[in-house]
């Protein structure tokens, strides 16, 4: 029902092109599924393709082979390998991407201490905001293997998804400030002597941590500050490394969102980020677009036949056919139209639809649908 | 008789798209009618309660957001960590002048962005205050609170991140702290209610989501099913129609009847959306079936449409009291 326009996102190019796409988007629009058709169709495209995802439901894991947590690609059987190419596909496990840079950056001891640390096994196993940085971590390490062409990752379904690129600068400030040495100083010093050290200002501040931690929590976290110190720098120099590794040719990020208010809105966020970050922006997924394909019936026609079929009592099959009809073509009216506003907003991003599914997808026959859907249907954002 | 009256603290989450923010509100509403002082709270810095009731952003500050029936009183608040902070540290050590400096340290980047736990402290200890004042100052007592939660998939983790820290910390102020959150989120006077819509991941997230609670000691609350619709097919059709096999002359005649013109075309894609709906129908009454299973008072909210306006936040809040909610 749609023509291609100069502003439709282009699939199957995107796809034989990338090197690495990121797609996020709010919760509930449909990143895994999107991710992982992306990455179904490039793989029988002839491309070697690994996708990671952070969180899918059950059966769409299942339906790649998902079963088990260890954290590595694994194949995923019935692709069609035709034309040369493969699909492996993994679920982060935030923890053990923690634990794997410790080990990478410290020695045996240190690394022992840390990861029995518990403000340690907090961080890494049940924060907020720590999967997204892992997650980041793990599509630098799997770039840097060199084995796939292509990867494509899934984000956290949250706002803070885009909290990695903000990590260099963070850890910058953290690390250049005062901050850390303040942490560190009660364990180096034993107290005394770096109040001598420091301000009026600084004596307070350690004050009122001791106060509200109590002195064996801020020795605790004054203790693992101190052994992760030697590793902050190494986290610096990988989150510059991605951020760049984001920004690089060959990245390509995806906003994905579904035609309501509320996905729209967090679409428009991401897009104007990714714009401040001057991130390579591909496009945007617009899933569960409704469709009608009898657009020619009116709502309007349909609705006052069906009420001339009520008030002669006859055909109800009919009449509710019509009901129907005038539901799905409302919808679809108003999805394009809110398409279309964001279109207006957002001249510059590119858009492609997929319509709706009558049912949830989880296998691969339903993934390479929507692949389909997604090279094959342009929107009509013009 | 309302099923949840001890409940002071409602957490409302819900995966992304049920809804949840609207049903938050629609809530808040209810609890408000009468008379009756509501706080609606926000922590995730979407300002989705401004959109919702049509105010510019929300202030760290709690304004005044609607009226319900009876003279009852919404009030709104979007929780920012920061500024929670900075309240807290005045509140209990009279350090509000340290604001300043303790920015220039990159303590409070340090304590709202680096540390990660310690933002859901933050945010977790406001609603606590907000939903435990006392007379003698301390600001405006409401009767109820109602937190527009983080999403299913993650509210047993945020709920219960003062346990981790408590667990961390083992004594001093901030497990003190800690643990009177905890307290109160585990006691009678919290209910966590999830939203979701009759699709399966929803519905799967929110068995998953009830299982997480119980297991972390909390309360699961109620089961809002949001955005239902009547099915449109006559009952004795669904079976034959879902199967794909559709009578198209019914359909053509049904057309011509009504005086539509119909070619081939029209009448076979008719066809086709009433499958789709037939089967569309099944499934929704599967997930039915599935949330019924889960024996948790359970709520259907009828599609609205797409206008959120305050008359639908009404219409939520009418049938959530008509349900027995509140």
């Amino acid at each position: 029902m749609t023509t291609p326009s100069p502003a439709a996102l282009d699939v199957d190019t995107l796809l034989r092109d990338a090197k690495i796409i990121v797609c996020c988007g709010a919760g509930g629009v449909g990143k895994t599924t999107t991710a992982a058709a992306l990455a179904v169709r490039a793989a029988e495209q002839g491309r070697s393709v690994c996708v990671l995802t952070i969180d899918p439901a059950r059966r769409l894991a299942q339906s790649m082979g998902l079963t088990e947590l260890d954290n590595t690609p694994r194949a995923v059987s019935g692709i069609d390998t035709a034309a040369g190419g493969r699909l492996d596909a993994m679920m982060l496990d935030m923890k053990r991407t923690f634990d794997d840079i410790v080990l990478a950056h410290a020695d045996e001891a240190r690394a022992k201490a840390i990861l029995a640390n518990p403000f340690y096994v907090s961080l890494s196993s049940s924060f907020a905001g720590t999967q997204e940085y892992m997650a980041m971590e793990k599509l630098g390490q799997l770039k840097a293997t060199g084995t796939w062409d292509l990867i494509v990752v899934d984000t956290p379904p949250s706002r803070s998804a885009l909290d990695f690129l903000d990590a260099p600068q963070r850890l910058g400030r953290f690390l250049d400030g005062r901050m850390i040495r303040l942490l560190t100083a009660p364990a180096r010093a034993g107290g005394r002597a770096y109040l001598k050290v420091f301000t009026v200002g600084v004596k307070m501040f350690t004050d009122v941590l001791n106060r509200m931690l109590g002195a064996q929590a801020l020795k605790d976290l004054s203790l693992f500050v101190t052994s992760l110190e030697t590793m902050f720098g190494g986290f610096r120099e990988r989150a510059d490394q991605t951020y760049k590794l984001l920004k690089e040719r060959g990245t390509s990020f995806v906003v994905v969102a579904v035609p309501e208010r509320d996905a729209l809105r967090e679409a428009a966020y991401f897009v104007e980020r990714l714009e401040t970050e001057q991130m390579p922006l591909a496009g945007m997924v617009l899933n569960r677009m409704h469709t009608s394909a009898a657009a020619a019936l009116s709502v309007e026609r349909a609705v006052a036949a069906a009420e001339t079929l009520d008030a002669a009592g006859e055909e109800p099959f009919a009449a509710a056919a019509l009901r129907v009809h005038a539901d799905r073509l409302t919808a679809a009216l108003r999805d394009s139209r809110r398409a279309s506003q964001f279109h207006a907003a957002h001249p510059r991003v590119r858009i492609v639809e997929v319509a709706a599914q009558a049912t949830d997808v989880h296998d691969l026959e339903g993934l390479r649908a929507i692949g389909a859907d997604l090279a094959a249907n342009p929107a009509d954002a013009a | 008789m309302a099923d949840f009256p001890a409940v002071k603290l409602h957490v409302v989450s819900g995966k992304g798209g049920t809804g949840k923010t609207t049903i938050a509100a629609g809530l808040a509403l209810a609890l408000a009618a009468g008379g009756r002082q509501v706080l609606l709270t926000e922590v995730e810095a979407r300002q989705g309660i401004a959109q919702l009731f049509d105010t510019p952003p929300l202030p760290y500050e709690e304004r005044r957001v609607a009226v319900a029936r009876g003279g009852g009183e919404v009030y709104a608040l979007a929780i920012d960590p920061e500024q929670a902070l900075l309240e807290y540290l005045e509140q209990f050590y009279n350090l509000r002048r340290a604001g300043s400096m303790l920015k220039k340290l990159g303590a409070i980047d340090f304590a709202t962005t680096i540390a990660p736990g310690l933002r859901d402290v933050l945010l977790t200890g406001k609603v606590m205050e907000a939903a435990t004042r006392e007379r003698r100052g301390g600001g405006r007592i409401y009767d109820a609170v109602v937190l527009d939660a983080p999403p299913t998939g993650r509210i047993a983790k945020f709920l219960n991140v003062n346990t981790e820290v408590a667990a961390l910390t083992r004594m001093g102020p901030v497990t003190k702290q800690a643990n009177s959150v905890m307290n109160l989120l585990r006691s009678v006077k919290t209910a966590v209610h999830l939203v979701t819509v009759l699709e399966e991941m929803p519905v799967q997230e929110t068995a998953d989501g009830i299982e997480e609670l119980i297991a972390t000691d909390l309360r699961p609350g109620a089961v809002i099913v949001n955005m239902v619709r009547d099915p449109l097919i006559p009952e004795d059709r669904i079976g034959d129609t879902a199967a794909g096999s559709v009578d198209t002359d019914d359909i053509a005649r049904g057309l011509k009847a009504a005086g539509v013109e119909g070619d081939a075309t029209t009448v076979a894609a008719l066809a086709g959306e009433m499958t789709d709906h037939a089967r569309r129908v099944l499934l929704e009454r599967q997930e039915l079936e599935t949330l019924t299973a889960l024996d948790r008072p359970t709520y259907q909210i009828p599609y609205i449409g797409d206008a959120a306006e305050l008359s639908g936040l009404q219409e939520i809040a009418d049938r959530l009291q008509a349900a027995g909610m509140i």
